[in-house]
């Protein structure tokens, strides 16, 4: 099924409910054709008001204008903006077997019964339910009926294709597989897509970019792992994965250094300023307390003080001289144990920056 | 094999038994006083049919007005009831919370007060007063509130609000998603609310009594009638009459909706 790509504009756009409560602040958001971005924050960050601003289901406060491709469609009612739709709950029509679900948007389009017929056998084909065509919804699993409103949302071929937690409504196992299979049916349709998420995992897995949601703000766009890699904003990287912060003293800030477990590193050149600055678990690497190259670049002494069996991993709480607790996720063949003494090293370019900076 | 977790309770049994003949117990009688040749001689007089007959032949015309006023009450209900609970479940305004309420005063005022102002408001125009559609008109204010609340309480339902919005998104018009999708989802709760209305208009005493004139009778009022001016065992018969018609009917209905709402259901 060829679909139509193309690009989706929002300049300056915000909503404020009718009790005063700001839902988005002033918004501007590019989408490539073709693209899935995906919005990511915590609830109430303002995301599924962008993403209802966008279908229509939702209007906008005044001055704020969104464009499909080369038309304007602010004042178009949701009829008529040409948008699929995946909404959370799925919202099949229960009274309807799965094929009367995916023709629908057809059906009242007045499209003949044989082009309907043959559209639906085409999607039903595509998402692989062959053999629900006269199923009920309520007779499906919950990843059945994900595909259904799937199929149903792009059987009137829209020209953006809008996501509201689509796996949300799913368990944990099945959701991971579900995820993998929407990033690969998304990439085959080729449709610019919009994907609202909680999830970093299911954001990073589905979407070309993410957008970073919080309090009706987009904080950072960017590639998943550009935002994982090098957050611009401290939000950021605690949403994405988990974060040590690293603390410097007015001591190391003035000699450009950072001390931890009885040893210094320098800090990169770019944060000198900074007192704060963020480490993943993952970055922090831990080690014999007297092996090879102890004693020489960057090695500090830390004390193990929790160990958390996370069957793939082994998640340590470190005591180390100077510094918070850290967190270090090591392999789970470890043979470290509570009480250990341990080394830990930590690589300058995995640092990221918390934007703290001291007053000038 | 079935085991029985909870202990007998003979009292208990022993009250449901009792309040449960107490409250038989006069139904029999009744049927039986339509029966029986002489109320006050008992069974012993003979039991006959001539009650009945006799009831038949004067008051046959009340049975089927009541089941084609009841109908018509229905379909008027459902007709002015289901976009009245549409709007009022969709509208957040205060005004449409006093309308709802507004819509239940029928209810709580005497039937005989509501029958009163229809009869000031529009007792002039002789053709509707003296036709059933009068009646009619009484039976729709009395039992319209409860067609909307439990349909508007249907609509209320946050998966229908996900519902209509997911066909707005499919380009559906009101017109298209409002008898496409909501009606056929609310389509158990309109039936639940038929079956009330059917009922509660088959029964209706109060209003009809007052706008009712001789030639528009209703079963009820004919029974106040028979009572009124007959034999007790007229009057008993004419109980069995309304028994005998309306219950296959109530039954029948029942087990209609309970399949529709089966085959509807989510």
């Amino acid at each position: 099924m060829e679909l139509e790509r193309i690009p989706v504009d929002i300049d300056n756009v915000s909503k404020t409910y009718a009790d005063g409560t700001i839902g988005l602040q002033p918004t501007s958001l590019h989408v490539e054709p073709g693209e899935v971005l995906a919005l990511l924050g915590p609830s109430g960050c303002g995301k599924t008001t962008l993403l209802r601003l966008i279908a229509g289901l939702e209007t906008l406060d005044d001055g704020g204008r969104i464009r499909f491709g080369d038309q304007d469609v602010t004042q178009k009612p949701v009829e008529q903006r040409g948008v699929g739709m995946v909404f959370q709950s799925y919202a099949l029509f229960p009274q309807m077997s799965v094929a009367a679900n995916i023709g629908y948007g057809l059906r009242i389009r007045g499209v003949s019964n044989a082009d309907e017929q043959r559209t639906v056998g085409e999607l039903v084909d595509l998402v692989r339910l062959n053999g629900l065509e006269n199923k009920r919804p309520s007779e499906l699993s919950g990843g059945q009926r994900q595909r259904v409103a799937l199929a149903r949302a792009v059987a009137v071929r829209p020209r953006v294709l809008l996501l509201d937690e689509p796996l949300a409504a799913l368990d944990a196992k099945l959701k991971e597989s579900l995820r993998d299979e929407l990033a690969e049916l998304l990439r085959r349709l080729h449709i610019t897509a919009i994907h609202v998420t909680h999830d970093q995992q299911e954001a990073m897995a589905i979407a070309d970019r993410l957008a970073v949601m919080r309090a009706g703000r987009i904080v950072q766009i960017g590639r998943g792992e550009d935002l994982y890699r090098s957050p611009s904003h401290p939000f950021v990287a605690e949403f994405l994965g988990r974060v040590n912060r690293i603390e410097r003293s007015q001591e190391s800030i003035m000699d450009g250094s950072i001390v931890f477990g009885g040893t210094a590193i320098a800090c990169p050149s770019a944060w000198m300023n900074h007192t704060t600055l963020l480490l993943r678990p993952e970055d922090v690497q831990v080690g014999p307390r007297d092996g090879a190259g102890f004693g020489t670049s960057g090695w500090g002494v830390a004390q193990v003080r929790q160990r958390t069996f996370l069957g793939d991993r082994v998640q340590l709480r470190l005591a180390v001289d100077g510094q918070p607790a850290l967190l270090a996720d090591v392999s789970r063949d470890t043979p470290f144990r509570v009480g250990d003494d341990v080394g830990i090293r930590m690589h300058p370019d995995r640092l990221m920056t918390s934007q703290e900076e001291i007053a000038p | 094999m079935r085991t029985d977790t909870q202990p007998r309770a003979p009292v208990l049994l022993a009250v449901t038994v009792i309040v449960s003949f107490f409250m038989i117990a006069p139904m029999l009688l009744s049927v039986m006083a339509g029966l029986v040749n002489n109320y006050s001689t008992g069974l012993e007089s003979g039991l006959t049919l001539r009650w009945l007959k006799e009831v038949w032949e004067v008051y046959g015309g009340t049975v089927g007005w009541s089941l084609v006023l009841a109908v018509a009450c229905v379909a008027a209900t459902v007709v002015l009831g289901v976009p009245c609970a549409y709007a009022i479940a969709r509208s957040k305004s205060r005004a449409a919370r006093i309308f709802e309420e507004l819509l239940t005063l029928p209810v709580a005022v005497p039937g005989l007060a509501t029958a009163l102002a229809l009869i000031l408001a529009y007792g002039q125009i002789s053709a509707f007063r003296q036709s059933f559609a009068f009646i009619l008109v009484g039976h729709i204010v009395f039992t319209l509130p409860f067609m909307v609340r439990t349909v508007a309480s249907a609509f209320q339902r946050h998966d229908l609000v996900a519902l209509e919005e997911a066909a707005r998104t499919l380009g559906a018009t009101f017109r298209q998603r409002f008898m496409g999708i909501l009606v056929p989802a609310v389509f158990p709760a309109i039936v639940a609310g038929s079956l009330m209305v059917f009922t509660l208009s088959v029964g209706e005493f109060n209003l009809t009594w007052m706008l009712h004139t001789p030639l528009t009778r209703t079963l009820p009022v004919g029974l106040a009638d028979s009572y009124a001016s007959m034999r007790l065992e007229v009057g008993s018969a004419y109980t069995l009459v309304f028994f005998i018609v309306i219950l296959p009917v109530l039954w029948g209905l029942q087990s209609l909706a309970h399949l529709l709402q089966k085959r509807h259901g989510t």
